[in-house]
């Protein structure tokens, strides 16, 4: 009985149950030791994501960059890169789909998938800039990356602020033609009939009309099910992952290390693109807004890996609750005056128990074996 | 021109004292053979403590050794994961990097009503007229913070240490085979902690000379992103000291430049010209120091016995 509780608990799906329990200890001790009420606070929290069918619904949108940006750093982990510029390639990619998306106005079947083509391209060529100078020059690829993000963001405030591109009054450009946009049911929402209707289904009233319903999500589940079959279905996956694990052994077996840190690094770019490209479409207010600090769309999406323990599934798990914590803060403080960042402190203590957790196989082994030496005796 | 020359110079030095100390800690971490990621995190909860002690005790100098000490307590976290849970340090670096932040906000709206800017301190860490005996040239005018003196002194002594006592080798071979060290019965976990701690502590204060010299409060921007730089700088510096320091007055230099040529003769954006010190890291890193290797044994969790 006490082996198969042990046997349990030694499997990765408890072990970021624990941490992610532990995480949310510590945030409570810290509220009651502030001053804070930890059940009030936990409640609002509680009510912020589940008491409305739009908190849920905005939760589930809000999750869609991070989960594909922590499937970027993800992928990059496996092949034992560490893909710290998922921040820069996420903006060079809304930078390059607002400059199109403004510029251009096809047709909406030729608009959206040339949007995102060139925002997922400008990603790809953002991390394939980091995984070539790791590749030719050996240059750490952690650098480059936090270098690139500071160029991104500077270049995004150069794009947004410049004449071709900035709007009058306002802290950003113009907003991506209507074309290039995959919101759903946007145009039927405002007519007189889907007013009519939604004002008769107040449930999908508050789904579609309060919200910016789109798809993106979907996409990002295909890609996290698509990024789980690239690592561990094909030829090249068993590649990237033989190099992240052992880069002797690989280039023995005959595998091109260098040049696979270089794919990995473009496919890793290429995936934060999307989710730069997908936030800046599937919003209602499609503009490249200048940037005083990172949006830190790029460094969530390292924690969402890490609290998935780089398991490209557990990222979309990872990032619901990831969007669901950073949503309720925000009404924790306009509520009931908690600091916002509490939620912080707890993402980070989570992430921090995730790798004191590790342990835990190593304790429940250990355990295992004194058992079963106890009963060879 | 001499003094607009010694302007840049006071302004290199301004930016690069923080990060020196920053880098100088990730530098003593990593060659001890752990990876200090967590650095941005420490330094906020050093600046964050500079600002809070300074303004409540009025002593700057308590502020600067309070930083240090909140930046060392982080340090303790990622050290008791990284070595006594042989957790993946990076893991635990980016945590400390979640934690570190946002309980420099937290604390901050705890502390002055919910706003997330405390209010200046008193006063500021003095600053040295060093040439304050040649009256009547430019160089009267020339002064430097006292943080830029400290940062130099603990380059120089982080130097002398490493490779100049029986310690310092020690560490060094921490970092490149734990296991040899071991056996010759110096103490890898407490060696290593002490090291870990140490450079919390140098992150600490480098955190707490930004909100006591530069700025005189803690903002949320007060800290974005010069841990990253350290951390770069290090890598950059090839794990050595003086590489290191290299690194942040070239980074300073650049902040420099873009300062200087802001509204200047040239008619280059501002944004254009705020790139320049990532991109001059970049292309200096091609074209001048090329690969970098880490201490072996660095990210390894040492595990007594194992072989």
């Amino acid at each position: 009985m006490t082996k198969n509780i042990a046997k349990f608990l030694k499997t990765n799906f408890m072990c970021t149950c624990i941490a992610v329990f532990l995480g949310f200890i510590v945030a409570c001790a810290i509220l009651l030791i502030t001053g804070y009420s930890p059940s009030l606070s936990m409640a609002v929290m509680f009510n912020a994501v589940f008491s409305r069918a739009k908190f849920i619904v905005n939760v589930i949108i809000k999750s869609t960059p991070i989960i594909l940006t922590g499937l970027s750093v993800t992928l990059a982990f496996k092949s034992g890169l560490f893909n710290m510029g998922a921040e820069g390639q996420f903006i060079a990619s809304t930078i390059a789909a607002s400059i199109v998306g403004i510029k251009c106005n096809f047709h909406p079947l030729i608009q959206i998938p040339l949007v995102i083509c060139v925002g997922v391209l400008a990603g790809a060529l953002m991390g394939g800039i980091v995984g070539w100078l790791k590749a030719k020059c050996g240059i750490h690829e952690v650098i480059t990356s936090i270098m690139l993000n500071w160029i991104a963001l500077y270049m995004c405030n150069f794009v947004a602020n410049s004449e071709m591109f900035h709007k009058p009054d306002s802290d950003g450009t113009f907003p991506i033609n209507h074309s290039g946009q995959t919101l759903l049911f946007y145009d039927w929402k405002f007519s007189h009939d889907g007013r009519e209707y939604l004002q008769a289904h107040p449930i999908l009233n508050d789904i579609i009309l309060k919200t910016d319903f789109n798809l993106n999500f979907l996409v990002a589940v295909v890609i996290a099910v698509l990024v789980w079959v690239i690592i561990y279905k094909t030829k090249k996956g068993y590649e990237f992952r033989a190099s992240g694990l052992n880069p002797d052994a690989a280039r023995n077996a005959g595998i091109d290390v260098t040049r696979n840190i270089f794919y990995t690094m473009l496919i890793s770019g290429a995936l934060s693109g999307l989710a730069g490209v997908l936030s800046l479409t599937g919003s209602s207010t499609p503009v490249l807004h200048v940037l005083s600090v990172f949006e830190n769309y790029g460094f969530n999406g390292l924690s969402v890996a890490l609290i998935a323990g780089a398991s490209p599934i557990g990222c979309i798990f990872a990032g619901l609750m990831f969007s669901a914590l950073i949503y309720a803060g925000q009404t924790l403080q306009s509520k009931i005056g908690t600091p916002s960042d509490i939620v912080n402190i707890m993402i980070g203590t989570i992430v921090f128990f995730v790798a004191l957790v590790r342990i835990i196989p190593v304790w429940v082994n250990r355990y295992l074996q004194k058992e079963e030496r106890k009963n060879a005796q | 021109m001499l003094s607009s020359l010694l302007i840049a110079l006071s302004i290199t030095l301004m930016y690069s004292a923080p990060l020196t100390l920053a880098a100088i800690g990730g530098v003593i971490s990593e060659r001890s053979g752990v990876v200090n990621i967590g650095i941005e995190g420490m330094m906020s909860i050093g600046a964050l403590t500079g600002a809070v002690v300074g303004y409540f005790t009025h002593s700057a100098w308590l502020g600067l050794l309070c930083a240090g000490l909140a930046g060392g307590v982080l340090a303790l976290l990622h050290a008791i994961a990284s070595i006594s849970f042989r957790a993946d340090q990076t893991v635990s670096g980016i945590a400390i990097n979640l934690i570190g932040p946002g309980l420099a906000m937290f604390l901050s709206r705890y502390f002055f009503d919910g706003a997330s800017i405390t209010y200046p301190v008193p006063e500021k860490l003095p600053k040295l007229a060093i040439f304050s005996y040649l009256k009547g040239t430019p160089f009267a005018n020339f002064n430097i913070d006292v943080s830029v003196v400290l940062a130099l002194a603990v380059v120089v002594v982080t130097w002398f240490v490493l490779y100049k006592t029986k310690w310092g080798l020690r560490i060094r071979a921490l970092g490149e085979h734990p296991a040899a060290v071991d056996t010759l019965g110096v103490p890898v976990y407490r060696s290593r902690y002490a090291c870990v701690i140490m450079s919390g502590i140098l992150a600490g204060i480098g955190g707490g000379t930004v909100t006591l010299a530069v700025i005189s409060q803690f903002t949320p921007i007060a800290i974005s992103g010069q841990g990253f730089i350290a951390l770069a700088a290090v890598i950059f510096g090839k794990w050595k000291p003086w590489g290191a320091y290299g690194a942040c007055l070239l980074f300073g230099f650049s902040q420099a430049l873009v300062i200087m040529l802001d509204g200047g003769v040239l008619h280059v954006p501002s944004t254009i010209l705020a790139m320049i010190p990532y991109v001059l890291t970049i292309l200096i890193l091609i074209i001048f120091v090329g690969r970098s290797s880490a201490p072996r044994a660095s990210g390894v969790p040492y595990e007594k016995g194992a072989r």
